[in-house]
C-alpha cells in the first residue's frame, strides 16, 4: 500500500515535469521564457558583469532563478562599494489599470529589495520607487516589449 | 368623498399625461432621436457691446453650443438652421406651431438676450409643438463673459424638461493632458468645459502627474505628482493653485478620491511591497487605515451616501472588485466573472459600480449592480480604463489607447464617453492626446 502509494507520487512528479517541460518548450520563443524576458537587449549594467535589471512574469512580483543570480551578483557589488546606495524602480508593461500596475510596480520593486536584503545589504541603502506602467523602456505593443517593460531596475543614487 | 379625491387624482393624471406629449425615455438605448428647432436666440437692438465679446453674433453662438450639447446626447436630433421658418424674435413671442410641425419638429427652443450695463440678461422657452404650448421658461441675468454657461444651463433646464433627469452640461471634465513619444510621455492637469472648450492647464509638465479627480463642490482636484521624485497624493485649489502633499507617508500614496462629503480622502498607501486602503481627514489630518492585508488593495471608491468603499484588491490572486463598510468591515468580493477587474466607480445615483474588465487581452468599460449581480459590458476594445460618471448617472467617461507599432508609433491616448445604455459612444474632442478623466458635479448647483 505504501509502496504504492509512493510509486503513484513518484509517477504524478513524472508526469508533473512531463507538462511543465512541455509547457515551457511551448511558450519559449526567442527572449522569453514563459512570458519572463530573458534576453539582454534592454539591460545595462551597474558595473562589469552586473546587470542592473530584472524581469518579471505579468501580474506576478516572483523572483526567477536568472533574476536571483543577477540580484545576487548586486549584492555582491553593494557589499563591495559600501557607500553606494541605490534605487530599485519597479515598473509593469501596459496592459493593466493605472492605480494597480504602480502597486504592482511597488511590490516588483521591492522583491528585489528583499531579495538584495537576504544578501546582507542595509535596507537603509535601498529606497525603492514604482513608475507603474508609466516608464516604458520599449515603446511598442508587443508581448516582446511588455516582457521588457515588466522589471526592476537598479539604479546608482550616488 | 373619497370616491370624488380618487376620481380627481385619476383626472390630474390623465390630464398631466395629455399635455406631457414629449417625454424622452432614456433607460433605453434611444435609436429615434427626439426632432427639437433650436432657434438662434434673439439679440436685443439696446444691446451694447462688452469686452471684445461679439454681442451681434453671441445669440447665434449660443444656440450652437445647446445644438451641440443636445446632439452630444444622442437623444436629439438638432434640426439644421436653414429649414427654420420664423424670426428669433418673433417665434420667441409665439410660434406658429403649424409651421414648426411641418419641418417635422417636436419640440422648439426659442430665446432672447440683452447686454446692458456689463449684464447679460437671458431669456429662453421650451415648446411642445406637437401640443402648441410652452412647457418651460426661464429667464436669468449673468456677467456676459459667462456666456458658455448660460448655453449649458439652458440645455441643462431642457434636458431636464424633457427627459424628467438631470441634465450634466454645465460641468467640467479634469484630465491628464499628454504629449511627446510614448516613452517620454509629457503629462500636464487640464480642465476643460465637459464640451471641450476652454481648456486650461493647471501644472506645467515638469514633473508627472496622474489620474486626478474633483471634490464634490469642484473647487478642489486631489492627483498624483511625482514632484521631487516622490509619488504622492496631492491636494489642489484650482482657484488659487494652491498645492499641498496630502499627509505624511514614508512611501507613495496613489489612487486618491474624495469621499462624498468633501471633509476626507480616500487612497492607497504602499510599504515594503504592500499597498493598503487609507482615508485622511482634511481639517483634522488624522490618518486612518482601512485594509490591512498582504495583497494589493487600491482604487477605493465611495458610495454616495458615504458608508461604503469599493475597491480593487488581488487577495483572492488576481484583481478583483470589493465591496466593504466605509471603516473596512464586512469586506465582500462582488465580482467572479470570467476575466479580471479593476477601477471600481460608483455611481452618483448609487445603484451601480463602472469598472474596467480584462479578459482574453480585450479591455471593457461596464456596469453591475452593488453586489456585483446585473454586469453589462457597454464596450470593447484594444486598452480602455478609468471610468468616470456624468453627475446625473447616465453617461462614463473613460479613456482609450491605441496599439503602438514597434518604435512606438501610431499610439494615442483620447477621452470616449458612453451612454450606460451601451448607446452613443463617442470621442471627446481635446486639445491633445488625454487620459484619466474625471467628470465634475453641476458647476449651477
Amino acid at each position: 500500500m505504501i509502496f504504492n502509494k509512493n510509486l503513484k507520487n513518484v509517477l504524478l512528479v513524472i508526469f508533473a515535469t512531463l507538462i511543465l517541460s512541455a509547457c515551457s518548450t511551448a511558450k519559449k520563443s526567442g527572449n522569453i521564457d514563459g512570458d519572463v524576458y530573458t534576453g539582454k537587449d534592454t539591460v545595462e549594467y551597474l558595473a562589469s558583469g552586473v546587470p542592473d535589471r530584472v524581469f518579471f512574469a505579468t501580474n506576478k512580483s516572483s523572483l526567477t532563478t536568472a533574476s536571483r543570480a543577477t540580484l545576487r551578483k548586486q549584492a555582491n557589488y553593494l557589499r563591495k562599494n559600501k557607500k553606494l546606495t541605490v534605487t530599485i524602480e519597479g515598473h509593469a508593461d501596459e496592459r493593466g489599470t493605472r492605480e494597480y500596475n504602480l502597486a504592482l510596480g511597488e511590490r516588483r520593486a521591492n522583491a528585489a529589495r528583499d531579495y538584495l536584503m537576504t544578501y546582507g545589504i542595509s535596507g537603509k541603502r535601498i529606497s525603492v520607487i514604482s513608475y507603474g506602467k508609466e516608464k516604458p523602456v520599449n515603446p511598442a505593443s508587443s508581448p516582446l516589449a511588455w516582457s521588457q517593460n515588466r522589471r526592476s531596475v537598479t539604479v546608482k543614487v550616488n | 368623498m373619497k370616491k370624488i379625491i380618487l376620481i380627481l387624482i385619476i383626472n390630474f393624471l390623465t390630464f398631466s399625461k395629455l399635455f406631457a406629449l414629449i417625454e424622452i425615455d432614456i433607460t433605453r438605448g434611444n435609436l429615434d432621436p427626439l426632432p427639437i428647432a433650436i432657434s438662434p436666440l434673439h439679440v436685443d437692438i439696446k444691446s451694447e457691446n462688452y469686452e471684445g465679446i461679439k454681442i451681434k453674433e453671441l445669440g447665434n453662438d449660443i444656440s450652437k453650443i445647446v445644438e451641440n450639447n443636445f446632439r452630444s446626447t444622442g437623444l436629439f436630433n438638432p434640426l439644421k438652421k436653414e429649414a427654420f421658418v420664423q424670426k428669433p424674435d418673433i417665434a420667441h413671442l409665439k410660434p406658429r406651431f403649424e409651421d414648426w410641425r411641418l419641418i417635422k419638429a417636436q419640440a422648439l427652443v426659442t430665446g432672447k438676450i440683452l447686454v446692458k450695463d456689463g449684464k447679460l440678461k437671458v431669456e429662453f422657452r421650451l415648446w411642445d409643438l406637437a401640443a402648441a404650448k410652452e412647457m418651460t421658461a426661464l429667464a436669468f441675468t449673468t456677467t456676459p463673459s459667462n456666456w458658455r454657461r448660460v448655453a449649458h444651463i439652458i440645455s441643462d433646464k431642457i434636458y431636464e424638461r424633457l427627459t424628467g433627469e438631470e441634465g450634466y452640461f454645465d460641468t467640467r471634465i479634469i484630465y491628464v493632458a499628454e504629449s511627446g513619444p510614448k516613452n517620454q510621455r509629457v503629462k500636464k492637469l487640464a480642465i476643460m468645459d465637459q464640451d471641450g472648450a476652454k481648456t486650461k492647464y493647471l501644472t506645467l509638465g515638469n514633473e508627472l502627474v496622474l489620474t486626478p479627480r474633483f471634490n464634490p463642490t469642484n473647487q478642489m482636484v486631489t492627483y498624483m505628482s511625482y514632484f521631487r521624485n516622490m509619488p504622492r497624493v496631492y491636494l489642489l485649489d484650482i482657484e488659487t493653485g494652491t498645492q499641498e502633499v496630502v499627509g505624511n507617508f514614508p512611501g507613495m500614496t496613489f489612487a486618491p478620491r474624495f469621499s462624498p462629503d468633501g471633509k476626507k480622502i480616500v487612497m492607497s498607501f504602499a510599504k515594503d511591497g504592500n499597498s493598503d486602503i487609507y482615508t485622511m481627514d482634511l481639517e483634522s489630518r488624522v490618518v486612518e487605515r482601512i485594509t490591512d492585508h498582504s495583497s494589493i488593495d487600491t482604487s477605493p471608491s465611495f458610495s454616495p451616501d458615504g458608508k461604503f468603499i469599493a475597491f480593487n484588491s488581488d487577495r483572492s490572486g488576481l484583481q478583483q472588485i470589493y465591496v466593504m463598510r466605509s471603516d473596512g468591515s464586512g469586506v465582500k468580493r462582488i465580482t467572479f466573472g470570467n476575466g479580471i477587474y479593476g477601477t471600481p466607480v460608483w455611481s452618483p445615483r448609487g445603484d451601480l459600480i463602472a469598472f474596467t474588465k480584462m479578459r482574453k487581452g480585450r479591455f471593457y468599460i461596464g456596469v453591475m449592480r452593488t453586489d456585483g449581480t446585473g454586469e453589462r459590458l457597454l464596450t470593447e476594445n484594444y486598452y480602455q480604463e478609468a471610468p468616470s460618471w456624468s453627475p446625473n448617472g447616465r453617461v462614463l467617461v473613460f479613456y482609450r489607447e491605441t496599439k503602438a507599432g514597434s518604435k512606438g508609433e501610431g499610439f494615442s491616448a483620447k477621452l470616449w464617453s458612453i451612454d450606460i445604455t451601451g448607446y452613443n459612444e463617442r470621442r471627446l474632442k481635446t486639445e491633445t492626446d488625454a487620459s484619466d478623466p474625471s467628470w465634475s458635479s453641476l458647476l449651477s448647483k
